[in-house]
């Protein structure tokens, strides 16, 4: 498809939201502090990246996301590498993986504040949490992936372990890597928020808290939500940028 | 260039429940400069497996293998191996396919792209330098593994029936093709085939491997003068010699 043959019902599609959110207003005659109309969201989002409203808590929200996700996939990278190539590994680490994942990041929050206080270093170790799983598990499906003729083939051509790990377990894992990057990034946004909610004093999740209570400010809470997704869509957009440039064509 | 294999009383068996099984069992081939000799013998005859060990990959539990004198204990850059299936790596074209071997072993770039070109100008791959795997045909794969084993000059080259997933004109071809690059690069060949006409075209040499344990049967000499065409094979001296590779086959399954 040619990129103006995909714009046009992108653009439809996003008009017919908006027409069925403003329609809800209308029709179903709604206050402005239970569902603000998009004019009015789309107004106050301006209004509030341009009088610095928003821009400290952006930053803060998008500095503890990047940190974490670093932090979260390059132990998931080595951990998952560890779980594909060592089934003692596995059976040692894979309990507490589980156990991690299956406690909801919500309930764990509290305790992590307690530990690691309300500044940057709780919001990071959350969203590392979080990142890590989907990643962990995404290198080890990959990294098993790899074709074990090509690792004999490697083996006949006196490859050296890191030479196998650079030119054949990397480029096999790879698109499947990418792909649990993917699901991690939006995941790290998640955790970024809810480890603001457990305390602290600057981040997007607690001017949603600020917009939502104290202010009593319903189109600012709109439309700090409208900035939290359009922050997952981007992040998440850059993952995919980068698996085209990286995975190309095979 | 030599290329003088000698595969001594080799044995190789597997644990398996209750004991072990016994895979090849003394083992005696000697493969001399420049000549080819093609392995044939039902499935479980060890085929592959006596391949594996003359490459290097696999340590017998007997016996030895030796490449002009040198003991192969490990693989070597002086044995080319060539698989039943391409084994490219698809993320890769058939330039850096074929560049694979030498990059490993460290070749600055120059040299290794001089080498590539060589190598694709040899085997008629040179308009396909650019392609990913997942565009070629069958045929076209197995020249770029073909082109890949021979990278490091390789003097003895072994084959585990690399044609067997081709059809049957492209096989011919590359067959015919094979030839033409022994004739021209000089390097004994190896080939483990299924196909009593293949083994006759290619080989100076036929052994034959019964199974459980495999061992060799018979080693019989391939009368046809060099070079050979694809009707070499329509010759007088080639019927008795397929009907006796035949009944050696025969025998084993009887």
């Amino acid at each position: 498809m040619t990129r103006s043959t995909t714009i046009l019902p992108v653009a439809a599609m996003f008009a017919l939201a908006l027409i069925a959110w403003k329609a809800i207003v209308v029709i179903g005659g709604l206050p402005v502090f239970i569902l603000p109309p998009p004019e009015v969201v789309g107004e106050r989002f301006v209004r509030a990246w341009t009088d610095g409203t928003i821009p400290p808590h952006f930053g803060a929200t998008l500095q503890e996301v990047l940190l974490g996700f670093v932090v979260g996939a390059g132990l998931a990278l080595v951990i998952g590498y560890g779980l594909a190539r060592s089934a003692l590994v596995e059976r040692l680490l894979s309990p507490y993986l589980v156990a991690a994942q299956a406690t909801p990041i919500l309930a764990l929050a509290p305790l992590l504040a307690l530990w690691f206080g309300a500044g940057l270093l709780s919001k990071v170790v959350i969203c590392a949490l979080i990142v890590f799983f989907p990643v962990a598990v995404a290198t080890m499906v990959g990294v098993r992936s790899v074709d074990a003729g090509l690792l004999e083939l490697g083996r006949s051509l006196r490859a050296t372990r890191r030479q196998i790990v650079t030119t054949l377990e990397v480029p096999a894992a790879l698109p499947s890597i990418l792909g649990g990057m993917r699901v991690g990034v939006t995941l790290a946004v998640v955790g970024a928020i809810v480890g603001e909610w457990a305390g602290a004093s600057q981040g997007l999740g607690v001017l949603v808290n600020l917009a939502r209570g104290s202010l009593f400010d319903i189109p600012l809470m709109f439309a700090t939500l409208l900035t939290i997704a359009l922050l997952g869509i981007v992040l998440y957009g850059l993952v995919v940028l980068t698996e085209r440039r990286l995975v190309g064509p095979r | 260039m030599s290329g003088h294999l000698v595969i001594r009383d080799v044995a190789v068996d597997f644990p398996r429940p209750g004991g072990r099984l016994e895979v090849l069992e003394g083992i005696d081939l000697e493969v001399q400069p420049g000549e080819v000799v093609a392995l044939i013998g039902p499935n479980g005859s060890g085929k592959s497996t006596l391949l594996r060990v003359a490459a290097g990959l696999l340590a017998p539990n007997r016996g030895t293998v030796e490449l002009d004198g040198r003991r192969i204990l490990q693989p070597d850059p002086a044995i080319g191996l060539v698989f039943q299936e391409p084994r490219l790596l698809p993320w890769r074209t058939v330039a850096a396919n074929v560049a694979y071997p030498l990059e490993l072993a460290g070749w600055p770039r120059p040299r290794r792209e001089a080498r590539v070109a060589e190598l694709l100008e040899l085997i008629g791959l040179t308009g396909w330098a650019e392609v990913r795997p997942s565009q070629l045909s069958g045929g076209i794969r197995q020249r770029a593994a073909l082109a890949r084993a021979l990278a490091l000059e390789p003097r003895v080259l072994l084959l585990d029936e690399p044609f067997s997933a081709l059809d049957a004109l492209t096989r011919e071809r590359l067959n015919l093709e094979l030839l033409e690059l022994w004739g021209r690069t000089g390097t004994s060949i190896v080939v483990v085939t299924h196909s009593i006409q293949e083994a006759i075209f290619l080989a100076d040499r036929v052994a034959v491997l019964a199974s459980r344990p495999g061992r060799i049967v018979a080693n019989l000499r391939v009368a046809l003068p060099r070079p050979r065409s694809l009707d070499a094979l329509d010759a007088a001296a080639v019927s008795p010699l397929a009907a006796e590779i035949r009944h050696r086959l025969g025998e084993l399954a009887a």
